[in-house]
């Protein structure tokens, strides 16, 4: 029998990753990330995988990129500072749409910052810090467990939808130690990539009706191009602007136009709620506590916890905000979430930043406070 | 018990602050308990005033850390200066015998003293059981975890070879807060 | 022979490279050197990086990367490490090898995983316009260095038997035959592999050096490089001014792939016994 055990968030990431069918890991060290690196050095070669401690970040991301091509569900973690150094790649695995999976430990920044200290200062980097047009999925746990799942949702997302998924994780969430069950009812499905199918003729990056093309891995019998520039259905370098346009167009459609399916998120009270907060990561737990104890109080607020960072399900953010007296976004950066959010409420809805970047967590009484304020 | 235990460990780096930590929450977690164990990163944990943390709740556990500690356990003069400041009335402070001449103390908490490091030493002859002997005298104490749980947690987080000498050690600490409480009724 | 390069090459040619470049050169020594090897090309990678030589990947008829500029080298390792059993081939120019991907170059060296380096030395940064790289020769001028260069340029061949690199080699677009050879001995050695291979770019180099015609250059690689077996039974100053080609370096050491499962057969050894 499966028992409960009190497991650390970076480890239940490592478990995730082996649980999603991923087999390669390639990584440098940085703190707060560095036990997921440890766990893999000690767990795949044992269970029929790699590990490789590379020079740096961006030889970490180039490794699993070309791992993904030759066929293994690949990953790396990193922190802040690795994170920046990644961005060029993240770009290219985007262009490639070659699927990876990037976990990021939030640390406190800019540059060395606060190296042991939690921030969620990385969710505009997650979604805008490569260069160009392009679209991404960010996904954020608030717990041990759901850090485990959602790493599997991390690598299914990549695979189903040809991408790189960077799982953000904050330094509480990683270091953080807890109860941990995982029973088998509660795991997700485990997708893999769509191959080409035999006797039909493979073209690599046809724009079907689906938007995302087949994959094959090197080896298989599909010898194909793989190239950062763009590109033609062939796989070949095109500056046509109408092969262009319509490439640009399906990498950034293939994931926007599914951001009802890939915005996942859980609501308590979203609909008759005078406040709502809106939160994510660890901060959302202390969001759900300011929640309990105000609703004790007889002060009517409600949560949405989103675990999709990105991309947004823009309709969903809007309907869930109107109404509201005040809608606040409490996270550990100068507003970074806040901003999307007041993009998406209506206009006659006040949207609130609750900002905090001293590297400690928000903590329930200051939501509280700030609830008690709004409605004075 | 009470919905929500929260005990803070302080010490100096390497006297096993956060192992005794994470021997307490796994403890509860075998208990059918929910349990959050959090502690201090850095250079810091390598001497000076370090500490580990632990949520204990029958219900779902939010916020992760510790905001305001129902028990705190010293075993250095550092962690009793930095690390009990913020102790509400009701609190329970437990000392290492040898500290003195600590910082005042918040109003309306409980001390109680024991010769943890002492008993690791003379009586084990292993100054490194000390953080297990400390847990066994907070949960002598307090009853957080039953003893069954608490050596079922030994087992899981030492190699074999460790296993023995650490739930003698948890006895020892155990038995000591058990009969200074008989004593003192 | 063109049935060689009909089996190797894709159906886009004509290629981009201006003429009198040496790019074409290297890779149809390629293709002839991958012919004669006669490895499964869909069990065979090729992996490039940015840069003019690194077009080359487009042309080949294999499974085939075109990475980030200086990165082939990792994307590289991560191929390899997932399927040992394939052949790995990467292509790079002097600039993306020696300085963005000057650090991945060091480190792939002292691994020694099993592919082949072939680094495309023209000199010049030929894409961009003809900035200096970490190999322009000292003094030489180029579009960032207009009165000659004041850097220092790496001996690409030393500093990969400095980082451990089990096979170095250097060839050039003149001596073909030999380059071809160079090729096929790298791929067999069981290891990381290097080639240097000094190339010619007329249009970025040549006219700022006065070699302004695509056979100034040839001529002057015919007459600067001297081949190892000559060279060895000539004297220092015989040899002075000269550059020598052939395998310059080769030796014994274990490959990263087989250590790598040396280490899970004794964990299950032990798991088992």
């Amino acid at each position: 029998m499966v028992e409960a055990r009190l497991v650390q968030g970076n480890e239940a990431c490592a478990l995730g990753a082996i649980a999603a069918g991923a087999t390669f890991y390639a990584g440098y060290p940085i703190t707060p990330s560095t036990e997921i690196a440890e766990q893999m050095s000690a767990l795949y070669p044992k269970k029929d995988g790699k590990f490789i401690q590379m020079e740096d970040e961006i030889a970490s991301i180039g490794a699993i990129i070309g791992a993904s091509c030759a066929g293994a569900k690949a990953f790396t973690a990193t922190s802040g500072p690795g994170f920046s150094l990644m961005q060029e790649l993240i770009g290219y695995a985007a262009m490639t749409e070659v699927p990876i999976v990037i976990v990021d430990v939030m640390r406190a920044g800019p540059s060395t910052g606060l190296p042991t200290l939690s921030s969620q200062g990385d969710i505009q980097q997650a979604r805008w810090g490569t260069h160009g047009d392009h679209s991404i999925i960010a996904l954020a746990p608030a717990s041990v467990e759901e850090t485990y799942l959602m790493t599997i949702d991390a690598f299914n997302f990549a695979e189903k939808y040809r991408t790189p998924v960077i799982l953000l994780l904050d330094e509480i969430i990683g270091h953080l130690k807890e109860r941990f069950l995982i029973t088998p009812d509660m795991m997700p499905p485990i997708i893999n990539r769509q191959k080409p199918q035999a006797g039909q003729e493979f073209v690599p990056y046809k724009n079907t009706q689906e938007l995302i093309p087949a994959l094959p891995d090197f080896g298989e019998g599909s010898r194909y191009h793989v190239t950062g520039l763009t590109h033609n259905e062939q796989g070949f370098y095109s500056s046509k602007p109408e092969i262009v346009e319509s490439f640009i167009n399906r990498i950034n459609a293939k994931i926007e136009d599914n951001s009802e399916e890939i915005f996942r998120c859980n609501g308590y009270n979203v609909e008759d709620c005078e406040v709502l907060l809106i939160a994510y990561g660890s901060i959302s737990r202390s969001a759900e506590e300011a929640m309990n104890n105000l609703r004790r109080e007889g002060i009517n607020v409600g949560l949405l916890r989103p675990q999709t960072i990105w991309p947004l399900n823009e309709a969903l953010i809007g309907d869930a905000c109107c109404g509201k007296k005040a809608v606040i976004i409490p996270e550990m950066n100068l507003g970074q979430y806040a901003r999307e959010i007041e993009r998406c409420a209506p206009d006659d809805v006040p949207v609130v930043s609750l900002p905090k970047v001293d590297g400690t967590m928000i903590f329930p009484s200051e939501i509280e406070e700030l609830v008690r304020e709004v409605l004075k | 018990m009470a919905e929500k235990y929260s005990i803070r460990l302080g010490g100096t780096g390497g006297q096993g602050i956060i192992k005794g930590a994470m021997v307490l929450a796994e403890a509860a977690i075998i208990d059918g308990k929910n349990a959050t164990q959090t502690q201090v990163y850095g250079p810091e944990s390598r001497g000076g005033a370090t500490k580990a943390e632990v949520n204990i709740s029958n219900e779902r556990i939010l916020f992760p850390l510790v905001s305001s500690p129902n028990i705190v356990l010293c075993l250095s003069i550092g962690a009793w200066q930095t690390f009990t400041k913020d102790m509400p009335p009701g609190s329970t402070l437990i000392l290492d015998s040898s500290l003195e001449n600590g910082p005042a103390l918040p109003e309306g908490v409980t001390v109680y003293r024991f010769p943890m490091i002492k008993m690791a030493y003379e009586d084990l002859g292993n100054i490194l059981s000390t953080n297990i002997v400390a847990v066994g005298v907070l949960n002598g104490l307090m009853k957080l975890v039953s003893s069954d749980a608490a050596e079922r947690s030994i087992a899981i987080g030492f190699k074999k070879t460790f296993v023995d000498g650490n739930i003698k050690a948890y006895e020892l600490g155990y038995q000591a807060a058990r009969e200074y409480l008989q004593a003192a009724k | 022979m063109r049935e060689v390069y009909q089996k190797i090459f894709r159906d886009n040619l004509p290629h981009i490279w201006c003429a009198g470049c040496g790019n074409g050169i290297v890779m149809s020594a390629f293709a002839r050197a991958y012919d004669k090897l006669g490895l499964d090309k869909d069990k065979t990678v090729g992996v490039s990086g940015i840069g003019c030589s690194s077009r080359i990947t487009g042309y080949l008829d294999l499974n085939t990367l075109h990475t980030a500029h200086g990165r082939a080298l990792p994307f590289a390792t991560g191929v390899k490490m997932t399927r040992p059993e394939f052949a790995v081939f990467v292509f790079m120019g002097d600039g993306d090898c020696a300085a963005i991907g000057g650090n991945h170059f060091i480190h792939a060296c002292r691994r020694n995983m099993d592919m082949t380096a072939i680094i495309i030395n023209n000199y010049i940064y030929g894409m961009t316009g003809g900035q200096f790289s970490p190999l322009t020769p000292f003094g030489s001028k180029a579009s960032t260095a207009p009165y000659g260069s004041v850097d220092r340029n790496f001996d690409i061949c030393s500093l990969a038997i400095g980082a451990g690199a089990t096979f170095v080699a250097r060839g050039d677009v003149y001596h073909t035959k030999q380059l071809e050879k160079l090729i096929i001995e790298a791929h067999e050695h069981k290891g990381f592999s290097v080639i240097e291979v000094l190339s010619t770019c007329p249009i970025s180099y040549g006219r700022r050096n006065k070699m302004p015609k695509p056979m100034d250059l040839m001529n002057y690689i015919k007459d600067v490089t001297i081949a190892k077996e000559r060279a060895d039974k000539m004297t220092a100053e015989e040899i002075a001014g000269k550059i020598v080609t052939g395998v310059l370096h080769q030796s014994a050491a274990v490959e990263y792939n087989e250590a790598y499962m040396a280490m899970v057969e004794k964990l299950e050894v032990g798991k088992n016994g």
